[in-house]
């Protein structure tokens, strides 16, 4: 009775996902190792490894690993501050930090436009100052800049998160036994801090490398990403869901092998299972 | 000595990151007001143009109509389909709940680009994209954090305030209803304005699930950005913000009462 | 005689518009287990933090062995604090935890290897090197952190309510296992407790506290014996606290009877609190004691019968080994020895003057 209380509860949530999330991921399988006519193939799979394709996957990988490393070395810091200053994460000057992530996506975006812009807020600000203009727009620097600001709060949130989370008398005690703020941070307060930077550089990395629409804003066509490359397969003149799906299930493998490797990474430092 | 100059520092780091955050903000709202239509690092003098064009705009004004149904409806679905599956985990052997929980990690390690794709060829090959394919793509890849935020309530609760309600003669239903679903509301609570913020800035799954001529305020924003209504963007921005920041000082206001009833009542120092 | 160890010196703390520690004056000597004992919010646990390094007085000194620490951070400090919640750093097995500190000052490894052994030996858990934090029992987790802070060899140990998280029979046992380290460490025992058993327990000296002031200063059985007001008598142990009148020296009337007791010095009638512990009641048959009331009601309590007693119109705590029926007369004798006479405070904050 009361199992079969807790299937009915769980029913439509199974089915949902069933019907949502494993049947289309099933139609990309499928999709990936068909072609047009329906044959069995591998050429799909293989065309990551053309230049045309690796070279965007390439340039994703690096630019998300450096999106999300500005993103950390930014966070740590201010979550470090903010977590002394406020055990609440619903005070205001949290609050304050979070808030633009309620700002839509594209019009946070949009703002960066108008700042590098060769005739943009930047230049005139710099002109002002009596300096040379910088051209940033539809260069990397520029989708750099504006992804790691879109994705900021993602990697804060979770680290403050777990900062905040840490017993006070444990630091007390670090500082009891002799520890120096340095000691502190570095054997108390980041492994105790790593579930939220693990949260938090899954939640800026995994959509970073995913990321077409602002390479399309700030990098015009100068930046071509593999999210690029899987847009226009899908939605250009020469569609070929076939050839998307593979690539797409190229890049869903590859960003599982690097959080897998990562974890491992993580685990051989000596951080015990956390996840 | 030491101490105050490490406050300083503090407070100057606090400052910058403020400044970083808040200037391309800042700039989007005062190019709203800047009459210049062509370059608005140039100031060509104040103006409520835009405001006035914004309210009449039905291609913006639709997006933003889209965008709010979308996002409430999507929300309100995944939250009752999360919650209900995280009541049902209660009672569930271990193993099932692994499986139901490995399941709903996919959209989530999934790159919205691929969860898009994955649905987009779904629709297509069974129905036309509509609404509904909007509405379907949006409740898949928000209900996760739905789960996630409700399913830690689920294990924080004591088993013996529900019993007790048995004994006390409620009825299954009557005692889930007054006593495990106040003890995980706030989990539910925040994972519908998880849910709900997820589903307003998303971008990727609207792009390629969305029927031709519908749009929500992203992909309205991408159609249009290069286009002349920039300046109408730019005032829908400072409208954006002003909500956001009502929304957030009422939660704020509600919070922070909470916060300080529980301090009160809590351990003295 | 014994030199004061550490010496608080006009000790003011006030966090927001409330104030926790109000100019507070106290020194305890080497070698001994001190209790700081009473309610939540009295300031116990702020005046161990204020000796720990972990709060700093807004007004006032901290001196150890006569010199000024107070601005001393803790991790300069001879001083380990067992914390109230363990406070392990649960990222690190045992022999990490314990190693904490030694490690920071730089000891060779098979110093530290056999320091961490003794220091699991001495708290009963050899063996328990690479266990995690999580795996223990709370009793466990509390002997890991004692061991945490005595491999440090400080001088003193600082102990915030450690036994409060653990059941009775286990606080018990506990107990013991403190005199025991104490006795064998030959260091002070700082203690912060609410639990008037424990403090009695344990202790040497009790500093007992109340709104930011000393009540009382002593061993246990001087504050257990002569409680200096009522507070103090009334937070320890059950007692009879009655209004009354000191009539001259060594005569006091309570509730209209006179009473022999052999306090002096409080003047002629001055009104006064009187304090008699409920087993120094004795209770005769009707007519043979002082005064004569009915027996209200009796519970049996294991050791003795605990009964409420009605004379003169009020209520007497009486222990008793032997049983008298409800209903029953009875006459109520008290040794005049038994009878403690304290001032009335003249206000509620009144600090009370305290006698080196």
């Amino acid at each position: 009775m009361k199992k079969l209380g807790s299937m009915l509860l769980a029913g439509p949530y199974i089915i949902w996902m069933v019907l949502f999330t494993i049947i289309p991921l099933c139609l990309i399988l499928y999709n990936a190792f068909t072609n047009t006519d329906g044959n069995f193939t591998l050429d799909n799979i293989t065309a990551i490894t053309d230049y045309v394709n690796a070279k965007p996957l390439f340039l994703s990988l690096s630019m998300s690993l450096v999106v999300t490393l500005t993103c950390f070395l930014l966070s740590f810091p201010l979550a470090l501050v903010l977590s002394k200053y406020s055990k609440n994460k619903n005070s205001i000057i949290v609050m304050v930090f979070i808030l633009p992530m309620w700002m839509n996506f594209m019009l946070r975006t949009l703002a960066w436009r108008l700042i590098l812009l060769n005739n943009g807020f930047l230049n005139k600000g710099l002109g002002i100052l009596g300096f040379d203009p910088v051209y940033l727009m539809n260069t990397k620097a520029a989708v750099i800049l504006g992804t790691a600001y879109d994705y900021f709060p993602f990697m804060l949130l979770p680290i403050y998160n777990a900062l905040v989370k840490i017993d006070k008398d444990v630091i007390n005690a670090a500082k009891d036994l002799g520890a120096t703020s340095f000691v502190i941070l570095k054997r108390i307060m980041l492994p105790l801090s790593l579930p939220g930077i693990i949260s938090g550089i899954t939640m800026v990395f995994v959509p970073s490398m995913s990321e077409f629409v602002i390479a399309d804003m700030l990098g015009g066509n100068k930046v071509y990403l593999i999210g690029n490359v899987i847009e226009q397969a899908f939605n250009s003149g020469y569609a070929d869901v076939h050839l998307g799906s593979g690539l797409s299930l190229s890049l869903m493998v590859l960003i599982i092998i690097s959080m897998v490797i990562y974890k491992l990474f993580d685990k051989g430092e000596g951080g015990h299972g956390i996840w | 000595m030491v101490k105050s100059v490490k406050k300083t520092a503090e407070k100057a780091y606090l400052v910058l990151i403020l400044l970083l955050l808040y200037v391309p903000i800042a700039l989007l709202i005062i190019s709203s007001f800047n009459a210049s239509e062509r370059n608005k690092a140039v100031w060509g003098g104040f103006t409520l143009k835009a405001y006035g064009e914004l309210i009449q705009d039905e291609v913006v004004m639709g997006a933003l109509y889209n965008t709010l149904l979308l996002a409430g409806g999507a929300s309100l679905i995944a939250t009752l389909l999360g919650t209900l599956v995280c009541i049902g985990m209660i009672n569930m052997k271990k193993h099932f709940k692994s499986v139901i929980m490995a399941v709903t990690q996919i959209p989530l390690l999934n790159s919205d680009i691929v969860t898009g794709i994955a649905l987009m060829l779904l629709f297509t090959r069974f129905a036309d994209l509509s609404f509904a394919t909007m509405l379907i793509a949006h409740v898949t890849f928000i209900i996760p954090y739905v789960v996630l935020s409700i399913y830690p309530k689920v294990l924080q609760i004591n088993p013996s305030t529900y019993e007790a309600a048995l004994d006390l003669g409620a009825s299954h239903l009557y005692a889930m209803w007054k006593v495990v679903i106040p003890d995980i509301m706030p989990g539910i609570l925040s994972g519908f304005l998880l849910a709900f913020t997820m589903s307003l800035d998303d971008f990727s799954v609207t792009y390629f699930t969305k029927a031709p001529g519908l749009n929500t305020m992203s992909t309205m924003i991408n159609a249009e950005y290069r286009k002349g209504i920039q300046t109408e963007i730019y005032a829908l921005s400072t409208i954006v913000f002003i909500i956001v920041l009502l929304v957030l000082f009422i939660i704020n206001r509600r919070s922070e009462k909470l916060y300080k009833l529980k301090q009160e009542s809590g351990v003295a120092l | 005689m014994a030199n004061k160890l550490i010496e608080l010196k006009g000790i003011t703390k006030s966090f927001g518009d409330k104030t926790i520690l109000d100019e507070m004056d106290l020194f305890m000597n080497e070698n001994r287990f001190l209790t700081l004992l009473g309610p939540s919010g009295c300031g116990k646990t702020t005046t161990l933090r204020i000796i720990g390094g972990f709060e700093m007085p807004d007004s006032g000194k901290v001196l150890f062995e006569g010199r000024d620490i107070t601005n001393t951070p803790p991790n300069g400090r001879p001083f380990n604090t067992v914390f109230q919640k363990y406070a392990l750093f649960t990222h690190m097995n045992i022999e990490e935890n314990i190693a904490f500190g030694l490690k920071i000052k730089n000891k060779p490894k098979s110093y530290i290897k056999d320091k961490v052994k003794y220091a699991l030996k001495l708290v009963n858990l050899d063996g328990f090197e690479k266990r995690m934090p999580d795996s223990l029992s709370g009793g466990q987790q509390q002997r890991i952190a004692i061991a945490r802070a005595i491999v440090n060899e400080p001088r003193v140990l600082l102990l915030d309510e450690p036994l409060g998280a653990l059941d009775l029979k286990l606080r018990q046992d506990m107990q013991y296992e403190l005199i025991r380290l104490k006795n064998e460490l030959g260091i002070t025992f700082i203690y912060v407790t609410h639990d008037q058993e424990e403090a009695l327990t344990m202790s040497d000296t009790i500093v007992v506290m109340n709104k930011g002031y000393i009540q009382q200063i002593g061993t246990p059985e001087d504050i257990y014996n002569e409680p200096q007001n009522a507070f103090v008598a009334d937070f320890i142990g059950d007692s009879n606290i009655i209004n009354g009148i000191m009539l001259e020296d060594k005569l006091v009337e309570i509730l209209g009877t006179k009473f022999q007791c052999v306090d002096e010095g409080f003047g002629n009638n001055t009104p006064v609190d009187v304090v008699v512990r409920p087993e120094d009641i004795v209770l005769t048959k009707p007519g043979k004691g002082i005064i004569d009331g009915r027996v209200v009601s009796a519970i049996f309590k294991g050791v003795h019968y605990e009964m409420e007693v009605k004379a003169c119109g009020f209520e007497w705590l009486v222990h008793s080994t032997v049983l008298v029926e409800p209903g029953t007369e009875a006459g109520m004798w008290i040794d005049p020895f038994n009878i403690q006479i304290m001032n009335k405070p003249e206000s509620e904050d009144e600090e009370i003057f305290i006698e080196e």
